[in-house]
Formats: C-alpha cells, structure tokens, sequence
C-alpha cells in the first residue's frame, strides 16, 4: 500500500499491480441451499397440482364453443329489463356497501387502535384486537351473508351486516398499522409538553394517520360495491338477487343487462375514490 | 386539565435557588450496561448550560431523563422541590408543562398549520375536546401570535409545516415550547440538522429567549465553539460521566481530550 498524502490526511491506496482477488458472495451457502429449495418446491407443488386437479380435457376443448353460445344468448342486451328490475336493485346494492362500510369503520376504529402497539402498549390486547380482525377477515362476505340471512332473513339488512363484518377487519388492520407508522417524533414532543393522551391522539397521530384513514375507507367502499353486488346470490339483497334470478330462468339478455349495469357503477366507483384520493394528502 | 394559563413571564426563583439538581442519576437502556454512570450537577437558575460530549455518551439521555421521555434507572431529579423520577401519572404531566423541549428533528406536526403546532404547546393546559374543536383561550392565541412575531414568521401562520425550511421549522419548535411558559427549556441538538448560518441564528433566538423570559436552558451540541460562543456554563460528558463541569473559559484543550479522546482533531 502507498501512502500518499492529502492534506491533513493520508489517503492508503491499494497497490493495483499486485491486485488480491477477494471473494464475495450475496448468500451464504445455507441461504442459497434454502432458496434453491423455495423453487424446487414451486415447481414441485405446480407439477402436482397439475396431476390432481383432473381437468376434463373434452370440456376444456368446447369451452369456447360454450362461451360463444353463451354470449350469443345474451345478445342482444335487454335493456327494458334495467329500469324494471336492476335499477332499484343496483340502488340498493349501492346503499349496502355504503352502510355496511360506515358500520365497518366504526366498529374497526376501536380495534384499530387496540391493535397497534404505539397505542396500546400492551401485547395482550394487542393481540386480542388482531385475532378479532383477522377472524373478520378468515371468513368470506358470501359465508359472512349466509350466516346473517339464516340470522336476520333473506334482505339488505342481512347483505348489510355482511359486507361491515366482512371489513371491520381490513379497515382494522390497515389503519392499526398506519399507526404504527405515524412518526414518533411529534407525538413526543407532546408528551414532553404534558398533553394527556386523548389530546396526544387527536392532535400527534391523527393529523399523520388522517390522509391513510380516508384512503383505507375509500378504497373499502369500493371493495364493498362490488362485493355487494353478487350477496344477492345467496339471498341478501342488491343487484345479486336480479343476476341470480336471470340465470335461474336462463334469461341471458337480462343477465348480460345486469353485468354491464354492476361493471358501470364499479367504473364509476374507481374514478370517484381515485379523484377525492388525489385531494386528500 | 383544569390548570389555569400561567402568567406570562414566570418569575423564577429569585434567591439563585438552583433550576435543578441531578443527584446520583444512573441508566441503563440494557441491564449492566450503563448510559449514565451517575450523574450529578446543578443547574443554576439563569443561563445557558451546553452539554457536549462525542456521540452516544448520553448526553440525550441526561436531557430526556429530566423530562422523562427517557426512564431514569436510578437517582433524582430536583425541580423546583418535586424529585421528576419519581412522578408518575397525572403529576408527571403536570410537572412535564412546565418544561419545554426542543428537538433535533423539530418534530412538528407537519400535517397541522405553523398556528397548530404552537398552539400545541398548550395541551398540557387546554382540554383534548376544546384542542379537537381549536377553541383555545383567547390569551393563548395572543401569545402565539407574539412568539410568532418574535421568530419572524407571523405570515407563515396558516401555512402547513411541512412547507417551512429546516431554520424556519426549528422556530416553530421553539415557538411552541416557549408556548408552555415553561420554568425550564430543554433542548437536544437543536442545532444538528441545521447549517452553520441557521444554527448560529437559532442560538441566537434562543438566548435572547432565555433572557428575555429569564428562563434557564440545557441544551446538548455538538459543536464545541458553538458552545462555548453561546453557553454560560458548560458541562463535557464522556463514557456516561461529567468530565467537565464549569464556564466556557475553564473548557481547555486538556478537557477537550479528555471529553472526546484523542488530540488530531484539535489541530
């Protein structure tokens, strides 16, 4: 090495010509042996999974026939049928996922801050308030829709409560972890101005929190909308009901009414949650 | 949540009774290894005391120690007759008002308007449901308007804090401490992110502060001849002890290798 001097420092310099060749490796040995596992066990699982699952090759081949029957019986698209029977239906569905994601929020709002750690500082109830979202979130809004029509009877009451226990545990989750997220820092400077910890969460963590909160609500009504609309299938009210009885009658023109109707609002949906987005940060 | 807005200039004791004493006080973040090998110091009533030392030798425990965003392991703290590490609950919050604290990061509330985060200052006093509607007391809202004036951002009242430069976020933070009225102002590198220009001027703003309002301050930096241009007494800390204990004129250069270690960088 050669000292060469710069300044107040010395500046070492490796000697290029007897250049040392020194080994470099991203993984160590083990970690490399793990991830060759991970995609042995990709492949494998694949090459299984194609073995079981049986596909019947002669109704894979005249799939497309189906599909062209079936597209051919939908045209031409009844459009009478939308002012008779989607139209209130499609309000309702509307209506469903709004209250049921206005319940959902104010139930998930508690267990929000129960879950997040900053909040709560203790593992217990942390972890109380996580099992209870993530129930919520283990079972399906059609199971969750099953279980409240058996409960309240076939209706939107039933879709309701569906689509808000359904969700309690995503807006839960989400926003007890935008908590956790918040920076420490402003909430410590108002500890160390005395602030109790009511006036420390409304004035240190919601300010941070705000502008995920509105996202996460946003983006759950858009969820609901288009999970509401096939509850009607298992009796719970909104548009399903209306998709459900066109196919039970093979009405195909009403059935292809009814899908455009749903991807219309769920267009319309995604534009308007994208727009008021923008606005909030 | 009931105390009333202290007067606007707290007297302080004016028999040179100490700001506070620090007797015996000991941390330790991990069991057996040791942060602050037992403190002590008096701070006196008036001044601005620095405490410099290298990194990670506590100097920001000692600071967070007195407020208690840092938990003392053992010994007290005197302030004004209450021993803080002993407080707990209601008692600590009513003891942490009356100290104000300024950070290295600022820590704003950048969502929130300049006006806010010096409002804020207030919470210790208003209530969290008069703070959620932003009914503060007029009075409060007058002295924010002043310390406004005085750190020369009174335009910037409505304007989010995220949008101020670092000099211009640091004097909201500072704002907002003074805010407290506290008998006491703490700060912990307040000067670390700032340039050298910004820096000088926030030491500036915070001595005629102190002097103005007769409130005494501990501050931790870096910068030695920062310290010794601003500080009236200062205090070297090393390896989780007070090496140096005195005025600025006392820091010689043995000190100064005592305190940091090695002599190169003196040159």
């Amino acid at each position: 090495m050669k000292r060469i001097p710069y300044g107040r420092f010395e500046v070492f310099r490796l000697n290029t010509t007897a250049a040392v060749h020194r080994e470099w490796r991203r993984f160590t040995p083990t970690q490399r042996l793990a991830r060759f596992a991970l995609y042995f066990g990709t492949v494998f699982a694949c090459v299984i999974s194609l073995r079981t699952v049986q596909i019947i090759p002669e109704f894979l081949y005249d799939a497309p026939e189906q599909v062209a029957d079936l597209l051919r019986r939908m045209w031409p698209i009844e459009w009478a049928f939308y002012p008779k029977g989607v139209h209130e239906a499609l309000i309702e569905t509307l209506h469903i996922a709004t209250l049921g994601t206005i319940l959902a929020i104010l139930m998930a709002l508690p267990l929000g801050l129960l879950a997040a750690s900053n909040i709560t500082p203790s593992a217990w109830l942390n972890y109380f308030a996580k099992l209870m979202l993530v129930s919520s979130r283990s079972v399906n809004s059609l199971v969750w829709a099953l279980l409240f029509v058996a409960m309240f009877g076939p209706g939107a009451l039933a879709g309701t409560m569906a689509i808000a226990f359904r969700s309690i545990g995503f807006v839960g989750k989400l926003f007890g972890e935008a908590l956790e997220e918040a920076r420490p820092g402003p909430v410590e400077a108002l500890k160390a101005a005395g602030a109790p910890r009511t006036s420390i969460f409304i004035k240190g963590y919601w300010p941070q929190v705000e502008p995920a909160f509105w996202a996460i609500a946003l983006f759950r009504w858009d969820i609901s909308v288009r999970e509401s609309a096939v509850l009607g299938l298992v009796g719970a009210g909104g548009i399903g009901v209306a998709l459900d009885d066109a196919i039970n009658f093979f009405q195909w023109e009403r059935v292809a009414t009814v899908m455009l109707a749903i991807l219309a609002v769920v267009i319309a949906a995604e534009i308007l949650v994208t727009r008021i987005r923008a606005r909030l940060i | 949540m009931s105390g009333k807005p202290q007067p606007a200039a707290p007297v302080p004791p004016s028999d040179g009774a100490p700001a506070l004493e620090i007797r015996g006080l000991r941390k330790e973040y991990r069991r057996g290894v040791p942060v602050l090998r037992g403190i002590n110091l008096t701070i006196a009533a008036r001044g601005i005391t620095a405490v410099i030392g290298p990194s990670g030798t506590g100097k920001s425990t000692l600071i967070r120690c007195i407020n208690r965003l840092v938990e003392p392991s053992a010994g007290q703290i005197f302030f004004h007759g209450l021993d803080l590490a002993r407080l707990r609950g209601r008692a600590l919050r009513q003891a942490r008002r009356r100290i104000g604290m300024v950070f290295q990061e600022y820590n704003l509330v950048e969502r929130l308007t300049v006006m806010e985060n010096v409002l804020s200052g207030r919470l210790g006093y208003v209530s969290p449901f008069k703070a959620w509607l932003r009914k503060y007391p007029q009075e409060d809202i007058d002295t924010a308007f002043e310390l406004l004036d005085t750190v020369g951002l009174t335009q910037f009242a409505n304007q989010r804090a995220d949008a101020l430069s670092g000099g211009q976020r640091q004097r909201v933070g500072i704002a907002r401490a003074v805010m407290q009225q506290p008998e006491l102002l703490l700060a912990d590198e307040p000067t670390s992110s700032l340039d050298p220009k910004t820096s000088v001027e926030i030491m500036e703003l915070m001595v005629s502060i102190a002097e103005s309002r007769r409130i005494p301050v501990i501050l931790n930096i870096h910068n030695v001849p920062l310290a010794r241009r601003f500080a009236t007494h200062i205090i070297g800390m090393a390896d989780g002890t007070v090496v140096y204990d005195g005025p600025p004129e006392g820091l010689t250069e043995d000190y100064l290798k005592q305190i940091y270690g090695g002599e190169n960088w003196l040159e």
